[in-house]
């Protein structure tokens, strides 16, 4: 773009501006039906296999075979989903009180650990803090795969084989949680703030309790939601330690159930589908947080 | 008697310089102890495997009998010529591009859309937001059935439509890009709400002055939002990388063996890792696959930063 073009748009945009102001409109044209088409379509592409699987499940083992699709759930998907939870080798409901266990431990600890560290690199001083910030950050591009091994060995000679320590344990701090909280606290907490508690006589522990922590709480719930999400589907190194144990989580009791009763899917999908909707039920109420978390999350990273 | 008035102010003078020195080493060591958890908790579940693996990767190392020999090389020459390794690659290679690819091109569509003055948009956004949510190993489970090479319900669709059925376990490519369509469910959402989060931050006045200069929306499009988007698409290019290259919940359960298909159509790097440790019992050969891995995700992550950065700064020459 030469000067004279750009004179020229600028001028061609006041004007334009003025008009906008003029005729009350802020932003651009709605999207016309082919935008609303277009994502309904994505919607419904991403809905259809739970669809499915819900016909499927209120099937028996010959639905699948047959091709006999229902339209709507029939009277088998109680029944299936009861052959489930009432399944010896399954354990339904432990492996979804493991799994709560397991989400909300790591969840808390992240985020308690994620915060501390959070407002130690974003507000005090100390030596080494940048360098250890971007070791912090460096470490998220090691894959869980390289640790897997001796993890394993660790957990053998800890006798936590089998046990949901063997999986809290590993991810009780978050790196990703530390960059996270690092970058809110750094524009949400005023060093104003800080310095008045400190002036006041509180220590430092008294000044993040009381000044720090209310203010990161958004950022810290946000947080929270995404880890217990996180840690709930996880499945390789649950899988690891805990595939044949009593003690499993929901995804490792999946493939349990997948593995004993490998000719009823009726059967399997009705477990997968009561497998997903308590995290169905965090969506609804919490997918208008999780929204926001992901867009935050985007312009600030 | 007359001790006393001294002796008091002595010892407050005492005590507040106990104070200040309490103080200056709260001060001091207080941000140490606040991100040591961090660092107590990586060292022992991080730094010291990540050491350790190299060290079990030298010697022979089984799941029961524990440490043996020390081999040097030979559990890498193992993996290195052994054909299912390669395979392995392939195979990993092959799904994160059919998953990488399609997924940032339609996330950039939906948010592109997402990102004009829509109705209920907080409805369309938790919308395309939902398979988020949805465990990948339950995904797996349903897609292995829709993707079923006799009894599925895509080749049914494929069949009444008088087209050949596609063996999506048989063969190689297309039970990639069943498993692909997995990932590709989960994220794609996902990834459009951080591409709408970028595009929003973009100055609306840009649009307004290429209006002017006549550009349609299409070409608004590709001359000012892809350009503005580039270190967005760099973010979500290199974590799909770190991501994508260690599929393993997916490929494991496409099938009820879970070894990644007969013939090895599917096994992933991942699933190859799985298998010598826990499988053939052999640890010390898990841990020189998991080495490679590492490298082979580094080495793409470089390559996919540097390209994604050509790709999008040729973008934005043209707008110049």
């Amino acid at each position: 773009m030469n000067v004279t073009t750009r004179e020229a748009a600028d001028e061609a945009l006041t004007r334009l501006k003025r008009r906008r102001k003029a005729s009350g409109a802020t932003r651009e044209s709605r999207p016309g039906w082919v935008g609303y088409s277009f994502l309904s379509l994505v919607i419904a592409v991403a809905i259809y296999p739970i669809y499915w699987s819900l016909m499927i499940a209120s099937g028996d083992e010959t639905t699948i075979v047959k091709r006999q699709v229902l339209a709507l759930p029939g009277p088998n998907l109680l029944d299936n989903m009861r052959a489930v939870i009432d399944s010896p080798t399954v354990h339904f409901w432990q492996s979804t009180l493991n799994s709560l266990i397991v989400s909300v431990v790591v969840a808390a600890s992240v985020v308690f650990f994620s915060t501390l560290s959070g407002y130690a690199f974003s507000k005090l001083r100390f030596k080494g803090r940048n360098g250890l910030l971007y070791f912090i950050i460096a470490t998220l591009a090691v894959p869980t795969q390289l640790a897997v091994v001796p993890l394993f060995i660790i957990m053998i000679r800890l006798k936590m084989v089998g046990t949901l320590p063997s999986v809290i344990l590993p991810a009780l701090v978050s790196a990703f949680g530390v960059f996270w909280m690092t970058q809110y606290l750094r524009n949400a907490l005023p060093f104003e703030l800080i310095e008045a508690a400190r002036v006041d006589g509180a220590s430092m522990f008294r000044t993040f309790w009381s000044i720090a922590l209310p203010i990161a709480r958004p950022a810290a719930a946000m947080l929270g939601l995404f880890i217990f999400i996180q840690t709930w589907v996880n499945f390789f190194w649950p899988y690891i330690t805990l595939k044949g144990s009593s003690a499993t989580t929901l995804p490792v009791a999946l493939s349990t159930l997948a593995n004993n009763y490998f000719n009823d899917y009726s059967l399997i999908l009705a477990g997968v589908l009561l497998s997903i909707i308590p995290l169905l039920i965090v969506f609804l109420f919490a997918g208008r947080q999780l929204v926001k978390g992901i867009m935050e999350g985007a312009v600030k990273g | 008697m007359t001790t006393t008035p001294t002796k008091a102010p002595e010892r407050s003078v005492r005590l507040i310089a106990l104070r200040k020195t309490l103080t200056r080493w709260d001060v001091k060591v207080t941000p140490y102890f606040y991100i040591s958890p961090f660092f107590i908790v990586f060292a022992i579940t991080g730094l010291f495997p990540i050491i350790y693996t190299a060290f079990v990767s030298f010697h022979d190392w089984s799941l029961i009998g524990g440490q043996g020999d020390y081999v040097g090389l030979e559990n890498f020459r193992f993996v290195l010529t052994d054909p299912k390794f390669l395979g392995s690659l392939r195979n990993t290679f092959s799904i994160f591009i059919l998953s990488s690819a399609p997924q940032v091109v339609l996330a950039l569509a939906i948010a592109a859309v997402l990102d004009m003055n829509i109705r209920a948009k907080t409805f369309w956004r938790m919308g395309v937001l939902l398979p988020y949510v949805i465990t990948p190993v339950a995904v797996a489970l349903i897609f292995s059935r829709m993707f079923a090479d006799q009894t599925g319900v895509i080749n049914g669709v494929l069949e009444s439509l008088h087209m050949n059925p596609i063996g999506w376990h048989a063969e190689v490519l297309p039970s990639h890009l069943a498993i692909a369509s997995m990932i590709n469910l989960r994220w794609t959402g996902y990834n459009a709400l951080i591409f709408l989060a970028a595009m929003q931050v973009i100055p609306r006045d840009y649009y307004e002055a290429a209006m002017i200069d006549g550009a349609g929306k299409v070409r608004r499009f590709f001359s000012i939002t892809i350009p503005q988007l580039r270190p967005t698409i760099i973010f979500v290019v290199v974590t799909s990388t770190i991501g994508g290259l260690q599929v393993f919940d997916e490929p494991r359960m496409y099938d009820q063996y879970g070894t990644g298909g007969s013939d090895g159509q599917w096994r992933t790097l991942t699933i190859y890792i799985y298998k010598l440790g826990w499988v053939d019992t052999d640890l010390g050969r898990a841990a020189a696959a998991a080495w490679l891995l590492f490298l082979v995700i580094i080495f793409f992550g470089v390559i996919n930063l540097l390209l994604t950065r050509l790709i999008s700064s040729t973008g934005s020459r043209g707008t110049k």
